[in-house]
């Protein structure tokens, strides 16, 4: 029992994404009650569920190094989708020059262009933790100037990965009715998952963010610690970059992974994060990074006027995050509890007129126990 | 003229949650003197303070402004009366000119008479004698024009009491006596001055009259030429616990020509402590003493590399080891608790399990977490041995109270199985039956092969407890004292003629 009572208590910082996702979920199936109705289509799942599970892969995976580079440099990367451009374009380059593409080729050119992730986090990570750059100017720098280099490195406009294998990564593999960009994040959640249990990354991020001082005074060095998790947004990155340019058969340097930062940053915010460093949840950010894909295509379903829809969203947001906010949260537990004293007096006045005899009964008892 | 009480506080009592800050202080000011409050850390003498100026109301007492009963709602009101507080840290904005930091914020119209503000503070300043000019960035001029012009922003809102909160600690000698002459000038102008330090000499240069606070008591108001230095230290130190035979202090091992288990030869380090000696045998418990300031929290922060060391060679069992980092003095089995347990012990928002593990959690490295069952058995192991109050392991460490923190801070280098600990005022800011308790483990810790450095503001725990006691003052070691049969005497002797 206390156990499970633990478990419950470790739910509840999941409370605002949950809720949210109820919400669209009863949303839609008001909408239509086939929302959860998935088809075959050609031997692929289809439907509401796998579309949203599919379209958010990318920012699933951005916000998980989102999460964790919010909760130790108490700041924001804003240059994830630059750094994915430009990752994207090395793996695009290598493969389109390296002849005859075989699932090698493919293979090596991911690896590679994680290595560019690798790179880029260390230059923000360089200029965040040992130059003290606030994380959101000293990641502004790709952000302004990423999608250049990545066009530099592409040589020209929008180059075409016109090969099967490439395919298959971004839609599905024939035979398996499972997009495989959901495959592929399944397997990302899973291998942070492990890293998470057989390393200390949560115990030292979280000290980090929480008590920089603290933390270096049982022999953390929270400068290594920030730098460690630009370059795991780094690889972030390069992973989600690797998805989205196979999902869209060619580099568009200047519209892929377009913007996706907010998103990122929203994701781990609506995952009950705080963007000001400390504890973190990556569940809670996976979560909230689904509930986003979610409410663009709910907003998309309910016909709302595409050119509106930025509005839309940005109006539930801001109703979210009021109503997650600590401020009303206080409010409201003030209210639950002045609602359950009333209750509480008035369901006394009532026992007491209708049953005196019982009432002063429980009063003695009472007073033996004092 | 000079008798005139300008100020009465008449038996001010304050109580914070489980902590009675002050019971029953008496202050009295005249005009035109220098006073000089004065007491160790927990005193309460910021919290008097800050009735006087608002900040706090207090729970009973009287406060007599000019004749007059007044009550303080907020610090504005308290301004308005003129009373005028600056206060150690500088505040006001170094990116403005000094005359707009001599008035921002006082002026009731929106826009800014810029000519006739800057003529005003240049009278102000050449009548202060302050060396600034009105229309020169704040940054640009030293830290004690700055603090002199944070002075003169408080003397003018028409002041007759001027409260200085430490103003000298980031002062050098110099700079000291150009701010006393400004005190003194005030002080002739009939401003009554409640001066605030820990620079025992300072007082002697400069007060009138003392007040002492020891543990939220008033122990009394003196005349400055009238009280010996010693007198005064043995007042502010005082005896806080009367349970000395509680305690029994192990004789340390008489082999004091073996090899010592932690030796430093001339360290020092950035935070400014003086290149110093030091040794500490197996299983002995010996401490730095002297009053805040002195610099026994540096001497032992350098030793644990948690600031950066400048020089000096250290050595662990005879052997001449590199500790530069936290770390590398983890991995030589030392261990320390440091001062602020707030800002460098305590991760607030995670678990006690979290905290209890983390020391020994970053010696096992990256790669090799503990496992949650492990961490629990840890967690659970010290909280039965420490009798730490906690709701559960997972509770998170803020939730709990002072006393249970430092155990939980206590038991996490405990589990690191140090063969040096370093205690930085263990004891402070916690009730008095786990100050027993903390003693009583020092001793039994010593008793079974550590080696401890404990230090307190309370001397006399440190008697308790310690058998060698190193002197502090002024950021040097004055001295060393050991023996079975320490007195305080002996300490405040060595304290008061140190360094001369």
């Amino acid at each position: 029992m206390p156990r499970l009572k633990r478990r419950i208590n470790n739910l509840s910082h999941l409370f605002l994404p949950l809720s949210v996702l109820v919400i669209l979920i009863i949303i839609n199936l008001i909408k239509g009650a086939d929302y959860f109705r998935i088809t075959m289509v050609n031997g692929a799942l289809y439907g509401n569920i796998p579309n949203i599970l599919f379209g958010a892969s990318e920012l699933v995976i951005l916000s998980i190094g989102m999460t964790l580079v919010t909760a130790a440099s108490r700041g924001q990367d804003i240059s994830i989708g630059e750094s994915g451009a430009i990752s994207s374009a090395i793996f695009v380059q290598y493969v389109l020059n390296a002849g005859e593409v075989t699932l090698c080729t493919i293979l090596v050119g991911f690896l590679i262009s994680c290595v560019a992730g690798l790179v880029i986090g260390a230059f923000n990570g360089t200029l965040v933790s040992f130059f003290n750059v606030q994380p959101m100017v000293a990641t502004l720098i790709l952000f302004l100037g990423g999608r250049s280099i990545a066009f530099i490195i592409d040589g020209k406009v929008s180059p075409i990965l016109a090969n099967e294998i490439s395919n298959r990564i971004g839609t599905v593999i024939p035979g398996v009715p499972i997009p495989t960009p959901i495959i592929l994040t399944a397997v990302f959640i899973v291998v942070v998952a492990v890293v998470l249990r057989t390393t200390n990354l949560r115990l030292y991020v979280e000290a980090v963010g929480v008590n920089p001082s603290a933390a270096r005074l049982n022999g953390i060095n929270p400068k290594k610690v920030i730098f460690l998790t630009f370059l795991l947004m780094g690889v972030c990155s390069a992973v989600a970059g690797f998805i989205a340019v196979n999902k869209a058969g060619r580099h568009d340097s200047v519209n892929l992974l377009k913007f996706i930062m907010m998103d990122a940053i929203l994701a781990v915010a609506l995952g009950g994060n705080s963007l000001g460093g400390g504890k973190f949840s990556i569940t809670g950010s996976i979560i909230g990074a689904y509930t986003i894909e979610m409410l663009n295509r709910t907003l998309l379903r309910l016909e709302v006027n595409p050119e509106a829809i930025k509005a839309f969203k940005a109006v539930f947001i801001i109703v979210l995050m009021v109503i997650a906010s600590p401020v009303v949260r206080v409010f409201v537990k003030k209210f639950l509890d002045e609602a359950k004293t009333i209750v509480a007096r008035y369901s006394v006045r009532q026992t007491g007129g209708l049953n005196k005899g019982a009432a002063s009964i429980t009063d003695t008892t009472g007073k033996k126990g004092e | 003229m000079l008798s005139e009480n300008i100020l009465k506080m008449e038996g001010i009592g304050k109580s914070f949650p489980g902590v009675r800050a002050l019971h029953n202080v008496d202050l009295t000011l005249r005009k035109g003197e220098i006073h000089a409050l004065m007491g160790e850390n927990g005193a309460g003498k910021s919290t008097l303070i800050k009735i006087l100026t608002g900040v706090y109301q207090k729970d009973v007492g009287r406060i007599i402004l000019e004749g007059r009963p007044v009550h303080f709602r907020s610090p504005q009101d308290a301004q308005n009366m003129g009373i005028g507080t600056v206060f150690q840290e500088i505040a006001l904005c170094p990116n403005l000119t000094v005359a707009e930091n001599m008035f921002i914020g006082r002026s009731r119209n929106a826009f800014v008479k810029w000519k006739q503000m800057n003529t005003k503070a240049a009278e102000m300043l050449s009548s202060l004698g302050i060396p600034a000019s009105p229309t020169q960035e704040l940054a640009s001029c030293s830290i004690a024009v700055q603090q002199m012009i944070a002075i003169a922003r408080a003397v003018d809102m028409d002041c007759k009491i001027l409260i200085l909160d430490e103003p000298t600690s980031s002062l050098d000698e110099d700079e000291v006596q150009k701010l006393f002459a400004l005190m003194r000038q005030l002080k002739d102008r009939g401003v009554g001055i409640i001066f605030i330090t820990h620079f025992i000499d300072e007082v002697y240069a400069i007060s009138d009259r003392i007040t002492v606070l020891r543990n939220g008591e008033l122990i009394g108001e003196y005349q400055t030429s009238a009280l010996p230095q010693i007198e005064l230290i043995s007042k502010m130190m005082g005896k806080a616990l009367s349970d000395v035979s509680a305690i029994k202090k192990h004789e340390p091992p008489e082999s004091d020509d073996s090899v010592p288990v932690f030796e430093a030869k001339a360290l020092s380090s950035a935070a400014g402590v003086r290149p110093f000696n030091f040794k500490i045998q197996k299983g002995e418990v010996n401490g730095f003493a002297g009053l805040l300031g002195s610099g026994r929290s540096e001497s032992v922060r350098a030793i644990f590399a948690a600031d950066k060391v400048s020089g000096g060679e250290v050595k662990i069992n005879g052997r001449r080891v590199k500790i530069k980092t936290p770390l590398q003095a983890m991995k030589q089995g030392i261990g320390y608790l440091p001062e602020d347990r707030k800002g460098d012990g305590i991760i607030d928002e995670l678990s006690v399990c979290d905290n209890l593990i983390l020391a020994l959690q970053v010696m096992k490295g990256f790669f090799k977490p503990l496992s949650r069952k492990q961490a629990e058995e840890f967690a659970d192991q010290f909280i039965k041995k420490l009798d730490i109050k906690t709701p559960s392991p997972n509770t998170p460490i803020k939730s709990l109270s002072g006393g249970n923190q430092q155990k939980v801070i206590l038991a996490r280098w405990l589990l690191t199985q140090p063969m040096y600990l370093i205690l930085d005022e263990p004891t402070r800011g916690i009730d008095v039956g786990t100050k027993v308790e903390i003693q009583k483990l020092v001793l039994k810790l010593a008793a079974d092969g550590m080696s401890l450095t404990f230090i307190s503001s309370e001397i006399d725990e440190m008697l308790r407890v310690c058998s060698r006691l190193i002197v502090m003052k002024d950021r040097e070691i004055v001295g060393e004292l050991s023996g079975m049969n320490l007195t305080e005497q002996d300490v405040m002797h060595m304290i008061a003629q140190g360094g001369k």
